[in-house]
């Protein structure tokens, strides 16, 4: 409590009253203050609103309209149509299939992103400082990369029959990849650009994790360690708790990431793969919608994406909460 | 969530998001045609910059200049814009007219979205009170059509043609494919003889290559029925034209593991690397093929159709120039754009560029005295095609509707059958939904 809340309880005279209770007198000081702590937080409400609040109502907004080009350069008349463009998106089977391939793909890249990370992480403690040096350079090098040319480079080391990776295999003996096309299948094309969707997202969770890693106080762990702990119950039993927090938070950054790929599907794929067998709810939303003008159904997919993640997101949370402290 | 003052100032905060949500709706832009026409002042024009500028600008620069000498108080100010990103400059153009320019070129594909964005002038009186429309080849001139109104005037034309290696097929002793069922014959022939290169490089996603067969067996994309468009693709002519282009992309022609990801620009790219005996490209697609290590082992004729001596109908590419809504002079602009898409221009556009001019009496002087586009003006004198011109048809585009249905029949997740009637399904909902 402030001293200037302090004071305030002080004159409301509610604590002579019932000077026993200090929790409710309290609560009811707080009451009474009603409007201050929202002053103080209107600044911040106020960036919030203009930077998140009023695109995510314009969002919601335009899903609920026939809105294509032709309604945006006033050609044709503007038509509330409620639900309908959720309702289209419903029915059309592709957009199932899409969004079963976006959890997949984006799950596995989570996954992915975060055992490469961690592990880089612990084996870079132990170390010797210029090894752990050289691999923080070349990791930060993959993570600096922007994603379209990270995309380009990767599939050109994977082209069919110019790539060093097929060059490579067959010189080794696997005849078999001698123009072998990595992007032909549904499952090979996924695997490649989840591959480069953790190339370039590992550094990230390495440099947290590490971070979470040489903040722990080695008091600590000296102390499991006299009082007799192996290393992996150190690990399992002081670091991960310590660290708990900071995985919360390169899991959560991850799953909205890795759930809103665009450029490495976009371009490693040729804008969605043969007949749209690679397609995930960003670039399909943009293939469907934006590409074609139809700015009120890109709108209401966009909606479900943010509901989407917001609702895994808050689910995340609340089991975390169940099984231990909160973040 | 426990404290009331937060719940009831979420409510409130909901309440209100509900009311905007219901007072206010996502802005449009009044994008009125202009009313005024001033006969005097500066005209705006957007070209495309190419990769290869100098001859472009060059012979632009001296259209201004003729322009501005026969228009006085006129000026011309030209901007070359990319390709790549011309969608977002012309939306962006047609929500905000005074950021407009007053004259445009433009794909004769975009012509009918941005017709319905009310981005277009109707040119159709420009057009009838010019002495040289007359020769304007018909069919061309037609793809800027629209109810009557033509929105565009077609300032150069693409088309494709069969390009072949003759070192490849003499040497397997072939002869020049003379029938649309030759084509599929020779290639399987020449890639047994030389199982390292392609029969014949298509693609799936190669739609402008596809076309040709669908026409010449007689099928059609879609035809217009009153108001909107309904899809032929499933009509038996259509399967033939399908299951006739899906053949190619077999393991003993184009296998489908190279070829159903290839764009057109990819399959001519195989043949411009010395790694096809033959490829549908486009008459644009020549320079460089002419300067490639195949530059002495290559011809070209037209693509065959289905009885020899007959040419498969072309998809008729190509630019437009046109005028925008919005202009303050229409027509200072349309006289801009009469100049530019003149004979003599499209003729300097020709000397300079190679391309292929719009005027049927131009592209037979231009054939005569360049033998290399003889067979792509023979493609076009036999009569082209085009895409549904209907805005729609940019959607279709987009959602990879018709290049879809061939990459899912050439990589074996449908037959011709469904894959034909699925297509058809999904054009006439995106047709029906205008």
């Amino acid at each position: 409590m402030t001293a200037l809340a302090s004071a305030k309880a002080k004159t409301s005279g509610t604590r002579n009253r019932k000077p026993t209770t200090a929790g409710s007198s309290r609560r009811r000081s707080l009451r009474k203050r009603g409007l201050e702590p929202w002053l103080y937080l209107a600044p911040a409400f106020i960036v919030l609103i203009a930077l998140l609040g009023y695109p995510i109502f314009q969002l919601i907004n335009v899903s609920l309209y026939d809105y294509r080009q032709a309604q945006v350069s006033g050609k044709a008349p503007l038509q509330f149509t409620g639900l309908e463009n959720y309702q289209k998106l419903v029915a059309d089977p592709e957009f199932w299939s899409v969004l079963g391939n976006t959890v997949l793909f984006a799950g596995a890249c989570v996954v992915l992103t975060l055992l490469v990370g961690t592990s880089l992480a612990v084996l870079a403690t132990r170390l010797r400082p210029w090894v752990r040096t050289a691999l923080f350079v070349v990791s930060l090098g993959a993570w600096a990369t922007p994603a379209v040319t990270g995309s380009a480079v990767w599939l050109f080391l994977f082209d069919p029959t110019l790539g060093l990776v097929n060059k490579v295999l067959v010189s080794v003996g696997l005849t078999q990849f001698n123009g072998y096309s990595w992007t032909y299948d549904k499952w090979s094309a996924f695997g490649l650009v989840a591959s480069e969707v953790v190339w370039c997202s590992f550094p990230f969770v390495l440099v947290t994790v590490y971070a979470g890693i040489q903040a722990i106080s080695t008091e600590v762990i000296e102390a499991a360690r006299l009082d007799g702990a192996s290393m992996p119950r150190i690990a399992r039993s002081i670091m991960l708790p310590m660290l708990r927090p900071i995985v919360i938070v390169v899991t959560i950054q991850s799953i909205i990431w890795n759930f809103k790929i665009f450029s490495q599907i976009y371009i490693m794929t040729n804008g969605g793969g043969i007949a749209g067998q690679n397609l995930v709810l960003n670039v399909y939303g943009y293939q469907q919608a934006f590409a074609a003008s139809l700015y009120g159904l890109g709108s209401a997919l966009g909606v479900i994406m943010t509901a989407l993640l917001m609702i895994i997101t808050l689910v995340y949370l609340r089991i975390l909460k169940r099984t231990g402290e909160a973040l | 969530m426990e404290d009331p003052l937060k719940i009831a100032s979420s409510a409130a905060a909901f309440a209100l998001a509900a009311l905007a949500l219901t007072a206010c709706a996502p802005p449009t832009s009044n994008n009125a045609a202009s009313s005024s026409d001033d006969k005097s002042g500066t005209i705006r024009v957007w070209l495309f910059s190419e990769v290869n500028q100098d001859p472009k600008s060059a012979v632009v620069k001296a259209a201004v200049s003729d322009f501005e000498a026969s228009h006085s108080g006129a000026k011309v100010d030209v901007q070359y814009i990319p390709v790549d990103s011309r969608a977002e400059r012309f939306k962006a153009a047609f929500n905000d007219p005074s950021s407009a320019p007053d004259v445009a070129e433009f794909g004769n594909t975009d012509l009918a979205n941005y017709v319905a964005s009310g981005g277009l002038s109707d040119m159709t009186a420009d057009i009838k009170g010019w002495d040289e429309s007359k020769d304007l080849d018909g069919k061309i001139l037609a793809t800027t059509d629209i109810g009557g109104k033509n929105y565009g005037v077609p300032w150069f034309v693409g088309v494709r043609a069969l390009y072949y290696r003759t070192d490849l097929l003499k040497a397997a002793g072939l002869e020049v494919p003379k029938t649309l069922a030759d084509v599929e014959t020779v290639a399987r022939a020449v890639r047994a003889a030389n199982p390292d290169t392609l029969g014949i490089s298509v693609g799936g996603a190669a739609q402008f290559s596809a076309m040709p067969y669908l026409w010449a067996n007689g099928g059609s994309i879609a035809t217009k029925k009153g108001d909107t468009f309904v899809s032929g693709l499933d009509s038996t002519e259509s399967k033939d034209g399908i299951s006739a282009y899906a053949r190619l992309l077999k393991d003993d022609i184009c296998p489908p593991q190279t070829c159903a990801e290839f764009g057109g620009n990819a399959s001519v790219q195989q043949f411009i690397a010395g790694k096809s005996a033959m490829t549908i490209g486009g008459d644009f697609n020549y320079k460089a093929v002419a300067a490639s290590a195949v530059k002495d082992k290559f011809a070209v004729v037209p693509v065959p159709g289905k009885t020899a001596g007959s040419i498969a109908p072309a998809f008729a590419g190509g630019n437009n120039l046109g005028v925008f809504n919005s202009s303050k002079h229409h027509t200072l602009a349309a006289d801009f754009v009469k100049l530019l898409a003149s004979k003599k221009y499209q003729q300097k556009m020709f000397d300079s560029m190679g391309n292929l001019p719009t005027f049927s009496d131009v592209q037979k002087t231009v054939a005569d005295s360049n033998p290399q586009v003889a067979p792509f003006i023979k493609t076009l004198a036999a009569g082209t095609n085009f895409v549904p011109v209907t805005e729609t048809w940019s959607t279709i585009d987009a959602q990879g509707i018709f290049t879809g249905m061939y990459q899912k029949i050439v990589t074996g997740k449908a037959d011709v059958n469904t894959a034909s009637a699925d297509a058809a399904k999904a054009m006439n909902k995106v047709f029906g939904s205008k």
